[in-house]
């Protein structure tokens, strides 16, 4: 490709038109250009990118002189969350509804895995598989792990099934609803190809359909396969990405879920098409919304608990999820910023190391990184590389996950003590306005000063 | 890999000694009483030979066995029989609905008449023998595990097959093979039509002498020289086989 | 989202026992379909010039007396009616068509489910053991059937929603499933002056076969067209007034499994339907391959 000319506006000639379009700006002009000289579609980690209604469009009504608030310290306020308890014998008991989602190893070097399970289970949460299979220092280091059964079923093991505190079965995810695991050749090491079976190196694609079932019919058998193989202890969660969400949640409840996992399109993943991620799926708060309905309309909430995922960041995010009628959250790119993705620099033995120029080198920079599919992460998240896993230490990973997970969990009983709950699951969606049409329309939930709920009749 | 016949070599001195019988019959207790019986109440030793009558199409039965024992089932069974197996010998006196053995991980489970879709889906080891036909999907997924059938394999079978063998006695459906990994399929009589990146390739001595072992073991009297090889071309490894070209 | 099952007696001597041999085929399909339940029964045909409408009347009370009285004023032509809980069968010399619209107008509660000289047909909510109870089903008589259990998505699960879902004169069909083209199909066929009752993707199929056979199209000619119009998942099972027929699509990953035998073909989505069929172990037992029309005269 020729080199362009670059015109900075300080350099401006005079005269001459530059005029912008809006339906081909220079990065649909620069995606037309890649796509002609490659021939291919552009694949990426982390989520939708683009601007979407969501949960920063809504805001609390804080306790005043028609409610009355709890004060910050004395005054309890409950976090304590608990899973599973429809069917199994042996439910989940959580110290906080945040919970850490499933990512795998392979997607993620096992460091990390490890970081994970440490902080989850100093914060008395659940960690969670992903496509890849259990690794031992995965199931050492977390008090409570949900073990993911997906189409590929890489690595899945019947030790590993009755090791676990839970079964995830994954239908699908936001970024991707329809289409199966991603994970390029870079990162299939010796170790990820060995938990896989596959050769090292290779492109590996996964399938989108579970290889021994279609449709929640069959789905019902296969959850009471996975409740006898488990002797009926342990939750069985069903993980759907968000579109017909409505329908799927009650079909998951109707094949006999104990948990249902919905996550949005901002939700992210380690590898997929671009198009994937920007163009199938719903919000994350239209799917909240649709979900719980679902529940509402079976007279099954609180009999299912329902976990929603996609784009949670803040534990304002956490307290709005759980006033719109969720159990509890789960956290996968929030997890991965916390461990220094995006960062200028990685931590080594308390120092604090530039790592621009290597953002540089993958043609991007600290901020705008989503090269987990190139496994050449810079602060060492989403590598497969010995080198570069080294730069990510379990032990400061794990501390900086606490971190983030106690802020978020202080920052929900803030919301929750300023509502005047003594238990942040007593938020209802009463507490919340909307700030635009759009999201009031979505999440069902009146414009601010206004008891105005468009499309409500 | 260990071989086949050293393993059901290894369950006849384990199992089988003994001579007990222990009879579920379903049309009187659940398969939940059957399941719990064999994850936690087997004794110790001298294992009983464990008989299931009257299945009737019931699910999961013998699903997640972790134990060196013979199970005899007397009739048809439903979906996921021997889902999972770890050492058990299973023996399916009749037909097996989908997901027969699925994620099988050692062992050897038997289906004497056909199996629906999806035998074998996912097994990484052990050894599943259909005597009969098998549906569509038969090893899909498979990830290390040895399948012989006696009779054809549906469509779709060995679809992304990463591991293991399968022996297929009468002849396949459309797309065998489809996007294979290092999964070898050994196929006698016609086939349909082979999937996206499968290709027949020339048999060797050793092919032949695989062939000759997993039909011995599953008890099918064929010539190995009238089996074909099927194993992956290796094209679809990598999505971007044009990575760096540009126009 | 459901089970499936179909019967067609051979033996005119089993005839009489049609539905008691069907209950416990129903009741096999519980767990795949909790919510509701259909069933399709075909008789022997009523005389020529007759047909007979089966009708749904959910929770009105209904003088059938009167409508009777109502229905003689109205329509020159003789009527009777045979009731079963809110079902009820009537029979009647009239056109089909014109009893359908004066109910349309005078009875809008009350949904018309079937026309035909061989059809009668049933379907409500709630758990199969419990409809079969509710109406009898042990008690039907006639030479083959089609049913249905439903595992629903609607808020409300109405009996409009449950299959099996028929179209034109005796004529129906269930499906196991998921269309992806739905509304495609049914805004070709709206054009044509075929109406929708439900946004239900196996209505689409059902009106669309019913559609090809209308235009002189056998079934294994209409199915073969299928496979080109109707994208997604699916093993349907027809009923005619002397046919049975499933077929399944290339990917037939919705199960089906028939029994046949010297007395009686026998079709379901699991084997525990037919487990307790008289002399089944001793039947030919197969599942239909994907793309192949399979379908049984009476």
């Amino acid at each position: 490709m020729s080199e362009r000319m670059t015109i900075s506006p300080g350099q401006t000639p005079s005269g001459l038109s530059l005029e912008s379009s809006s339906t081909f700006d220079r990065s649909v002009i620069d995606y037309v250009q890649r796509a002609s000289a490659t021939g291919l579609y552009e694949i990426r980690g982390l989520g939708a990118k683009r601007r979407l209604p969501h949960f920063d469009d809504l805001v609390f009504l804080g306790a005043s002189l028609s409610r009355y608030p709890l004060e910050g310290y004395r005054e309890k306020c409950s976090t304590k969350t608990l899973l599973g308890t429809r069917f199994a014998t042996k439910p989940i008991e959580l110290a906080i509804p945040i919970t850490i989602a499933g990512m795998s190893f392979g997607a993620l070097s096992a460091n990390v895995k490890e970081a994970l399970g440490r902080a989850a289970t100093e914060m008395g949460t659940s960690t969670t598989t992903g496509d890849g299979g259990m690794t031992p220092e995965e199931r050492n280091s977390s008090k409570t792990l949900v073990y993911q059964c997906l189409p590929s079923r890489y690595g899945f093991d019947p030790d590993d099934v009755r090791r676990a505190d839970a079964i995830e079965i994954v239908i699908g995810q936001g970024a991707k609803p329809g289409g199966g695991g991603m994970l390029l050749g870079q990162k299939v090491n010796p170790r990820v190809a060995k938990m896989r079976t596959l050769p090292e190196g290779v492109d590996q694609r996964s399938a989108s359909r579970h290889p021994d079932w279609t449709g929640p019919d069959d789905l019902a058998i296969k959850i009471r396969e996975l409740r006898e193989i488990t002797d009926w202890e342990k939750p069985i969660y069903v993980k759907v990405g968000a579109t017909r969400v409505f329908n799927d949640v009650k079909l998951a409840v109707h094949s006999g879920a104990d948990v249902v996992v919905v996550d949005g399109m901002q939700g992210g993943t380690a590898a997929t098409q671009t198009v994937f991620i920007e163009h199938v799926g719903i919000p994350t708060l239209a799917a909240l919304r649709q979900a719980v309905d679902a529940l509402e309309d079976l007279n099954m909430r609180g009999k299912v608990q329902l976990i929603i995922s996609g784009g949670i960041r803040s534990g304002a995010d956490v307290a709005k999820a759980i006033a719109m009628g969720a159990d509890a959250v789960s956290i996968g790119q929030g997890i991965l910023f916390s461990l220094g993705c995006n960062s200028h620099t990685y931590v080594q033995d308390g120092r604090h190391v530039d790592a621009v120029s290597d953002y540089h080198a993958l043609g991007t920079a600290p901020g705008f990184c989503h090269h987990c599919h190139t496994g050449r992460c810079p602060v060492g998240v989403t590598t497969q590389d010995a080198k570069l896993e080294l730069r990510l230490q379990p032990e400061v990973g794990a501390k900086r996950v606490r971190n983030y997970l106690k802020t978020l969990n202080m920052e929900l009983t803030t919301i929750a003590r300023a509502c005047g709950k003594q238990d942040v699951h007593h938020l209802e969606r009463e507490d919340l306005v909307a700030l635009t049409v759009e999201a009031a329309a979505m999440a069902n939930i009146p414009l601010a000063g206004t008891s105005w709920v468009p499309g409500r009749v | 890999m260990e071989s086949v016949t050293k393993q059901i070599a290894d369950w006849r001195l384990a199992t089988g000694r003994f001579g007990q019988r222990k009879v579920f019959d379903l049309a009187a207790v659940s398969v939940r009483e059957l399941n719990q019986y064999l994850h936690k109440e087997l004794p110790e030793n001298s294992l009983p030979t464990v008989v299931v009558n009257n299945p009737d199409g019931a699910h999961s039965i013998a699903a997640g066995m972790n134990a060196l024992v013979d199970i005899e089932i007397n009739g048809h069974v439903g979906y996921y029989v021997a889902g999972m197996n770890k050492h058990a010998r299973i023996v399916v006196n009749g037909n097996a609905g989908p997901g027969a053995a699925e994620n099988m991980m050692s062992g050897l489970v038997r289906v004497r008449g056909f199996a629906s879709t999806s035998a074998g889906a996912s097994a990484r080891g052990g050894l599943l023998v259909i005597e009969g036909d098998a549906s569509l999907r038969c090893g899909i997924s498979l990830k290390g595990a040895d399948i012989v059938v006696g009779g054809s394999v549906g469509s779709f079978s060995a679809f992304m097959a990463q591991a293991g063998r399968m022996v297929i006695c009468d002849g396949a459906g459309d797309a065998l093979g489809d996007s294979l990994y290092e999964a070898v399929i050994y196929v006698r009589g016609e086939v349909k039509s082979l999937g996206a990146d499968a290709q027949f390739e020339p048999t060797t001595d050793t092919d032949r002498a695989v062939v000759a072992e997993l039909l011995a073991v599953a008890g099918f009297k064929h010539d190995p020289s009238e089996f074909r090889r099927v194993a992956s071309a290796r094209k679809l490894y990598h999505w971007n086989a044009e990575a760096g070209q540009e126009y | 989202m459901c089970g499936i099952v179909g019967l067609l007696l051979k033996d005119p001597g089993l005839r009489p026992r049609l539905g008691e041999l069907m209950v416990p085929m129903m009741i096999g399909m519980t767990e795949r379909g909790p919510d509701s339940a259909g069933l399709a029964v075909f008789t022997e045909p009523v005389e020529e010039g007759t047909y007979k409408i089966s009708l749904y009347t959910g929770e009105q009370v209904v003088d059938w007396k009167g409508l009777l009285q109502k229905l003689r004023m109205a329509i020159d032509a003789k009527f009777d009616v045979v009731t079963s809980g809110n079902h009820a069968v009537l029979t009647s010399t009239a056109s089909p068509s014109i009893v359908e619209a004066w109910i349309a107008e005078k009875l809008p509660q009350i949904a018309v489910l079937s026309i035909g000289r061989s059809i009668d047909l049933y379907k409500d909510i709630g758990a199969p053991a419990d409809i079969c109870k509710r109406y009898g089903f042990a008690k039907l008589q006639g030479t083959h059937l089609v049913g249905h259990t439903r595992m629903a998505t609607e808020s409300a699960v109405t009996p409009a929603h449950a299959h099996p879902f028929t179209a034109g004169h005796d004529f129906c069909l269930v499906h196991n499933g998921s269309l992806s083209n739905p509304h495609l199909v049914r805004r070709k066929l709206e054009p044509l002056g075929i109406e929708f009752e439900t946004d239900n993707d196996t209505e689409a199929a059902c009106r669309y076969f019913e559609w090809r056979l209308r235009e002189g199209d056998d079934l294994k000619t209409a199915v073969q067209r299928g496979f080109e119009e109707l994208d997604g998942f699916y093993t349907f099972l027809m009923g005619t007034d002397d046919e049975l027929a499933i077929v399944r699509d290339a990917f037939a990953c919705k199960p089906a499994i028939v029994a046949e035998t010297d007395d009686y073909v026998a079709i379901a989505s699991e084997f525990r339907s037919l487990a307790h069929l008289p002399g089944v172990h001793k039947a030919r037992l197969f599942e239909p391959k994907p793309q192949e029309v399979y379908a049984w005269k009476v």
